[in-house]
Formats: structure tokens, C-alpha cells, sequence
């Protein structure tokens, strides 16, 4: 019986561990400035949480194998355990889980509490269920006012983020159902829900944030390759959950600078 | 020492008072046990039709025809509401606890055995609440066990979430009552009615791990029955706690300037105190076990005791982090994180420990003591992938994802569910006088452990790959179509898994009536349950009062004429 639960609890100790290592499924491709520094993170936790997990379940497997008892088992030792063993692991645990997270936080920091960088590209993403929608303020940078009152999700594109008829900013605001974004440039997001909190996950851009009600959330990320990624709602919406689905394209500059070009004619 | 009046008293001899609404702890924890016991049915069915529902979208099912993606958000809720309240609050604490808690301490009794009926038929209530949401117009929520406003606060913002998700609520806050009632019983057990020479550091350590529970139960459950109030109130009442100016379906909501994650922080005040409400008596019980069948004092028995104190206390500190993403201020993260990662600390105390105990030991594969090492495998699991999502940095790709159901569902889930196999197979002979089927047991207990690896293992990978979790299909988005394979295997090792717990419950029933007849200490193990009867009399030690000489592990002690001293056995000196 403790061999046969040695060898279950090696099997799965190993089996599991190959698919990690293998990277068989794993982060996708990461393709913003962030991503160097959260998949380090990731590596690092990810080779000292394996080690821990690797010594734990293989050495379980072995003292309930070697420990059996048999007829010729010695007598057990009688202790009720060691002051000075649980002083040693209890310090190298708390250094190890304490250290890890001090190391993790100058990323969060400097991604949350710098602003973004100068002439970052601004664009609000409003979700409802079960659609995104993208606004871009337009030469004059000023978003236009919105309001709930002219609001109508079923006409979509400006209807549906009720963008004001009559507020001169509002006048060269692009509302599109697709995102579009320059490669090498800081993206200065808003981000609005009008109905149940949706969240954006792109996670090839290694973002996500949830879209509340009642709130403007601010962030800012730079994607760094040209590519489309897929956006998908990642908090719990309603029935559609499953399919509010978007597009990120990242393309150059230029063929950014021609795409919201080509938006604002078709306004005029 | 008080004793509570009832007990004096006769047992009562009429069916209803003896099994119905029995004033008897021991009667009371088998009820609360059978309650979990088809709860946890109910769950794994749910789970199951979600399975299949995610591989196979437009499968027609026998009876149930195709399931559609609002119901497979309903199943989705009531799977996580019905696990998490009627399995793995029910079963450790309000079955296990119940029962044995008294017998361990040496009373007679609960110390309020009436509140004690009223806890478990208050509870009962709130079970037939949940169950009849499946039944009123528009069926089960779609909002999931955590319930987020504005979706689950706004009628119109699903199908469900109109009456149905007034029982939900209304049942999670009849939940709460009983559970506090519970809650003061066990506390005020513990503290007031332990026999002479029963000191707190002479417990057994699953008493321990009971009384830590109902002080986590006391201060949690009465936040979550706030929080559901300010929920039905903004739901029917015209109030707006929760929810700002929305617009649902094109027309503008009756609310203004609520909060959404005012819920949140109330509800994860609660939450993360409630999956050590889950967990914490399966370590207390997976302590117990390891040392009774290492024949082995447990490893640092105060080390333990701390840790589980120390969880206890830091449990209520971390509910942020379930909120990394949530918009909530970014700075407070650094604070959750850091005190999550604390947690570790103490759990990984107590998986030295464990393994300290059986080290050296002398181990018997009986069937309790496989599903205490399966404990100690699936705690390690799903605790290492816990420091992932404490981390703020990596929770950016790893929150709501596939990776955090197969992160809890190990731990508190599985783990737990461990735990209450275990103590099912340790205490049945007590519980019911036979013994359980070893044979079944052990085929039931290799299922089990290599099913809940293939289930929850892939999950991980395909949390990592970026699979977002309450997803009902995979067919919208492309990156998540290459992931159906991986998703179909989980479904079939789920299937093959539910379908292996068949074995747990023939041989439980067949057991109760057919097993052989079991002794008074079948197991050879020291703590006060196995000095009496089997099953126990009414009131638990027939009529003598016991006194305690021992620590509760006193296994392998030089120079003792067996190789355990019982806690009654009389003082030797040698040991503790």
C-alpha cells in the first residue's frame, strides 16, 4: 500500500511538473512593455513555488513509503517535535514568501503610479453587455460630454456611449467597435461601464482591469509589436459573458494616424 | 463546569423527538451530515452538466434537452453557493464538529442544545430556500456564488435574476443566522463545559481547529447577513448601496451613486474568512489522523495550534486580494499581498509538521489515514499556486482566469472534501457502531486522488494560457478554441471521478446496516471518544465523568504497556 501511494503521488508529482516545464500551455506571447518584467516575475515565482512543490510531494511520498509499518519496523521516537527545527523554516518561509513580493511590487508601482509618458494616445473603452466600444477624443484631445439620457446600446457606435449632440468637444470624437492602437506609444486609458462591471483582458498585452459603474478608471500600457489581440471580458456580465469578444489592432503610426484620419472623414 | 439541564433528563423515546428535533449533539451532527451528504450531490451534478455543457454547447441532454448559456451561469452559481455553504461549511463543523466536539472534550452535551436543534433546522430551511430557486419563473441566478452588483442588484440584468436571485440571497442570510447560532455553541462549549483536566493545550487538535472556526464563523457570517440585506433592500426596496446611475437593456436604472465594491469588500470580508471556515477542521481532523496512524505523537502540537491561530487572525486582513483588478485604490494592494503572503507562513508550518509527524513513524494504510495523506498532497497543490495569485503584478494575468478555480478548488475545495472523507471513514465505526468496507475504501480513496489531479491539474495550464473563467463555451474567441481539448479531458476525468464517489456512498449505507460490528477503539487511538461506548449513550460517557491524565497524541511512549496512552489513562508521569 505505500509503495503503490509513492508511486500515485510521484506519477502526479512528475506528470503535472512536465506539462509546466514543457510550457505544452502557457502565458501566450507577450506583446506590450510590461511583459518583460511580469513574465520574470512569473518565471521567478513560478521556479520557487515548482522546487517547493517538487521537495514536498516527493518527499511525502517517500516517508509514507519508507515509514510503513512492518514487522520489523523500530519503535517509533517519541517526540513531540523540535523548537528549533519550526524556528528554522518558519524565518526561511516568511524571507522566501516576503522577499518574492517585495520583488513584485516595484512592477505594479511603476505601471499604477507613473504617469503615462508624454504625447501618450488617449482612448476611453466603455463595455455593456455584451459589446466594447472605443472612443478617441479626436484633434482636440477633449473627450466630448456623454450622457446616459442619449444613450441607446442597440443603435451602437456613438448612440450607444450617449455622446452629446450639441458639446463642441464631442464633435471630432471617434467611436469605433474595433481598437485601435500605434505600436511604441503609451495608451492612456479610460475605462466606463454603464450597465454590470465588465473587465478588458488582452492577454497578449498582459492588461487587465475591471470596468465598473460609477467609475473612471485610469491606466496606461504601451503595446511594443505590431498584431491583432484579442480582448476578453474577464468579470462575470450576464448571459453573453462568454462572447463579448474585441480586437486590438496594433499597427504602425502611420497606418494609425491614416486609420483615425479616415474615421473622422466619414464623420464629417 | 455548568451542564446543560437537558441532559439529566432520560433520552427521549418518541421518533420525533429522538431523530427529528432531537436535542442531542450527536443526533444533530448526523443530520447536518446527511444534509451535506446530498447537497454535495446536488453540486456534483451541477458541475458535471457544467462540464459537458462547456465541451459540448448544443448537446441535447436526456430530460434537461440543451442547456443554454444562461443556465449554465445558474448551475454555475448554485454549484459554488451549494458547495461552499451546504457541503463545506455543513459537513466539518455542523456534522463532524457537532458530533464529536462534546465527546472530545469529555461533556455531556452542546452547552445550548436547543439553539443547537434550531441552528440545524434553520440551516435546513435555508437549503430548501436554494434548492427552490431551480423552480420559480426564470430559475437560479447567473451572478455566481460571489453575487457582484450591479448584476446581481438590477433584475433586469439577466434571466434569474428576479426571483431567483431573491431566494439566493434570502437563503445566504437564513445561512448566516444559523451559523452564528452554531457558532456561539461551539465557542461556548469549548471554553466552558471540558472535562477536569482537560486544559486548552491538552485538545485534540480538530477541537482546536472547531473552535477556530466558529470564532471565524462568528465575525464573518454577521458582515455577509449585513451585506445581503443592503443586497435585497437595493433589489425591492428602492436603495442604492450598491449600485450607481446604470443603464440595463437601454433603459436607465432607478439608482444613484451606489457603490459596486462596497459589495465586494463586504462580501470578501466574509469570503477569505470562509475558506478557512472550509478548511481549517480538515487540518485539524488530518492531524489527528496522521499522528493516530504514524503511531506518532503529532509534530510540534502548539506549532500547530499558533499556525492555526495565525491563519485565523491574518484570514481576516487579506480579502483584497481578491480585488487586485477591481478598480479598488492600487497602494492598498501592497498591503493584501504582503499580509497573504504571511499566510503562507503558517500553512507551510503546518505541512512541516505533518510530514515531521509521520517521519519515522510506524504508518497503517487504513482507509482514513490514505485520505489524510491525500490531504497533505492536495493542501501542498493548492497552496503553492496561492503565492501566484498573491502577487498584485502576476494577478494582471492570472485573476479570473481558469487558474484561480483550479488554485481553490484544491485547497478549499478538494482538500476539504479530503478532510470530510477522511473524518467519515475515521469516525464511522463510532458514529454508527460497524465498520467501513477497507477494500472499497482504498479503490474509492486511488480514484479520487488521481481524479481530482487530472480535473484540477490542466486547469492551471489552461488558466495560464489565458482561458477566462464563467466562460459557458469556448467557440467566441479564438484563442480559446485551442484550449477545447485540453477542457475536453478535464470533463472526462470529472465525469470518471463523480462517477467513482459511488463507491463512497454504497459502501457507506451497506456499511451501516451490513459491516462488521466495530470495537470501542478500533484505530488503537488515545483521544476521548474511543474510552466510551460504541456508539455512545445518550449522554455520551453513561452516567461517569471523565477525567484527563494525557496530551491528546500520546502514541510510542517509552516504557508504556501498549504503544498509546490514552488521555483518560492514569498519570504516569512519563509522558505529557
Amino acid at each position: 500500500m505505500g509503495l503503490a501511494l509513492m508511486v500515485l503521488i510521484w506519477l502526479i508529482t512528475l506528470v503535472s511538473t512536465y506539462f509546466f516545464v514543457a510550457k505544452t500551455w502557457w502565458l501566450p506571447v507577450g506583446a506590450s512593455a510590461a511583459t518583460g518584467w511580469i513574465d520574470h516575475q512569473f518565471a521567478l515565482t513560478f521556479v520557487i513555488m515548482g522546487v517547493v512543490f517538487l521537495a514536498a510531494q516527493l518527499s511525502l511520498g517517500y516517508i509514507v513509503w519508507r515509514y510503513r509499518e512492518s514487522p520489523s519496523s523500530p519503535p517509533v521516537e517519541y517526540s513531540h517535535g523540535n523548537t528549533r527545527l519550526e524556528i528554522v523554516w518558519t524565518t526561511l518561509t516568511t524571507i522566501l514568501f516576503i522577499g518574492l513580493n517585495l520583488m513584485g511590487s516595484s512592477v505594479w508601482a511603476s505601471q499604477r503610479f507613473d504617469p503615462p509618458e508624454a504625447g501618450a494616445v488617449q482612448v476611453e473603452v466603455t463595455g455593456m453587455q455584451f459589446a466594447w466600444y472605443f472612443r478617441y477624443p479626436g484633434p482636440d484631445g477633449q473627450y466630448g460630454k456623454t450622457s446616459f439620457k442619449l444613450m441607446d446600446p442597440s443603435a451602437g457606435g456613438e448612440a450607444a456611449v450617449g455622446l452629446s449632440n450639441t458639446d463642441p468637444a464631442a464633435k471630432d470624437d471617434v467611436v469605433t467597435g474595433t481598437m485601435y492602437l500605434p505600436v511604441n506609444r503609451d495608451v492612456d486609458l479610460s475605462l466606463r461601464a454603464v450597465d454590470v462591471i465588465h473587465s478588458f483582458f488582452v492577454p497578449q498585452l498582459r492588461f487587465k482591469q475591471d470596468a465598473v459603474p460609477g467609475l473612471n478608471i485610469h491606466m496606461h500600457f504601451k503595446p511594443t509589436a505590431i498584431g491583432e489581440y484579442e480582448i476578453a471580458c474577464a468579470e462575470l456580465c450576464g448571459l453573453g459573458h462568454y462572447k463579448m469578444h474585441g480586437m486590438v489592432h496594433v499597427v504602425s503610426q502611420e497606418d494609425f494616424d491614416k486609420w483615425l484620419a479616415a474615421r473622422e472623414a466619414e464623420k464629417q | 463546569m455548568a451542564t446543560p439541564a437537558s441532559v439529566h433528563a432520560h433520552a427521549p423515546q418518541g421518533f420525533i423527538r429522538k431523530y427529528i428535533f432531537s436535542l442531542d449533539h450527536k443526533v444533530i451532527g448526523i443530520q447536518y451530515y446527511f444534509l451535506a451528504l446530498t447537497a454535495v450531490f446536488v453540486g456534483m451534478f451541477l458541475s458535471i452538466l457544467m462540464r459537458i455543457h462547456m465541451i459540448w454547447p448544443t448537446a441535447a441532454l436526456p430530460l434537461l434537452g440543451e442547456i443554454k448559456p444562461e443556465q449554465y451561469l445558474a448551475l454555475m452559481t448554485m454549484h459554488g453557493t451549494i458547495m461552499v455553504f451546504f457541503v463545506l461549511t455543513t459537513a466539518p463543523q455542523g456534522g463532524f464538529g457537532n458530533y464529536m466536539l462534546p465527546i472530545q472534550i469529555g461533556a455531556p452535551d452542546m452547552a445550548f442544545p436547543v439553539l443547537n436543534m434550531l441552528s440545524f433546522w434553520t440551516t435546513f430551511i435555508a437549503y430548501m430556500v436554494i434548492l427552490a430557486a431551480f423552480f420559480v419563473v426564470g430559475g437560479a441566478p447567473l451572478h455566481g456564488w460571489t453575487g457582484y452588483p450591479p448584476l446581481s442588484a438590477i433584475q433586469s440584468a439577466g434571466p434569474g435574476e428576479g426571483l431567483g436571485a431573491d431566494l439566493w440571497i434570502t437563503s445566504i442570510a437564513i445561512f448566516c443566522v444559523a451559523s452564528l447560532m452554531g457558532a456561539l455553541n461551539f465557542i461556548t462549549t469549548t471554553l466552558d463545559l471540558r472535562a477536569k483536566g482537560m486544559t486548552m493545550m491538552r485538545l485534540p487538535l480538530t477541537v482546536w481547529s472547531w473552535f477556530i472556526t466558529a470564532i471565524l464563523g462568528l465575525l464573518a457570517f454577521g458582515v455577509l447577513l449585513s451585506a445581503g440585506i443592503l443586497l435585497l433592500m437595493d433589489r425591492n426596496l428602492g436603495t442604492s448601496f450598491y449600485v450607481p446611475t446604470t443603464m440595463v437593456n437601454g433603459v436607465m436604472t432607478w439608482h444613484k451613486g451606489g457603490s459596486p465594491l462596497l459589495w465586494q469588500h463586504l462580501f470578501w470580508f466574509f469570503g477569505h474568512p470562509e475558506v478557512y471556515i472550509a478548511i481549517l477542521p480538515g487540518m485539524g481532523v488530518a492531524s489527528q489522523i496522521l499522528s493516530t496512524f504514524s503511531r506518532k505523537p503529532i509534530f510540534g502540537y502548539r506549532a500547530m495550534v499558533y499556525a492555526m491561530l495565525s491563519i485565523g487572525f491574518f484570514g481576516f486582513m487579506v480579502w483584497g486580494h481578491h480585488m487586485f483588478m477591481s478598480g479598488m485604490s492600487p497602494y492598498s494592494a501592497f498591503a493584501f499581498s504582503l499580509l497573504t503572503m504571511c499566510i503562507g507562513v503558517p500553512s507551510a508550518i503546518k505541512t512541516f509538521n505533518w510530514l515531521g509527524t509521520m517521519y519515522k513513524g510506524r504508518i497503517r494504510f487504513s482507509t482514513p489515514m490514505l485520505y489524510a495523506i491525500g490531504f497533505v498532497s492536495l493542501f501542498v497543490s493548492g497552496g503553492l499556486s496561492g503565492p501566484f495569485l498573491a502577487q498584485p503584478v502576476l494577478d494582471i494575468q492570472l485573476h479570473d482566469t481558469a487558474f484561480v478555480p483550479a488554485h481553490f478548488h484544491l485547497i478549499m475545495g478538494v482538500a476539504a472534501i479530503f478532510g470530510i472523507f477522511a473524518a467519515t471513514y475515521y469516525w464511522f465505526p463510532k458514529m454508527f457502531g460497524r465498520m467501513m468496507n477497507e477494500t472499497w475504501g482504498r479503490v474509492h480513496f486511488f480514484i479520487t486522488l488521481a481524479g481530482t489531479y487530472a480535473i484540477f491539474m490542466p486547469m492551471h495550464y489552461a488558466g495560464l494560457a489565458g482561458q477566462t473563467r464563467r466562460y459557458s463555451q469556448f467557440t467566441e474567441v479564438a484563442y480559446l478554441q485551442k484550449l477545447i481539448p485540453l477542457n475536453t479531458f478535464i470533463t472526462y476525468a470529472a465525469i470518471i471521478t463523480v462517477a467513482a464517489q459511488f463507491i463512497f456512498v454504497i459502501n457507506l449505507f451497506w456499511s451501516m446496516f451490513k459491516g462488521p460490528k466495530a470495537s470501542d477503539n478500533p484505530w488503537e487511538a488515545t483521544t476521548l471518544e474511543w474510552t466510551t461506548a460504541t456508539p455512545p449513550p445518550h449522554d455520551n460517557f453513561g452516567g461517569v465523568t471523565p477525567v484527563v491524565n494525557h496530551g491528546p497524541y500520546e502514541y510510542g511512549v517509552p516504557g508504556a504497556a501498549k504503544d498509546y496512552v490514552m488521555q483518560t489513562d492514569p498519570a504516569t508521569g512519563t509522558s505529557h
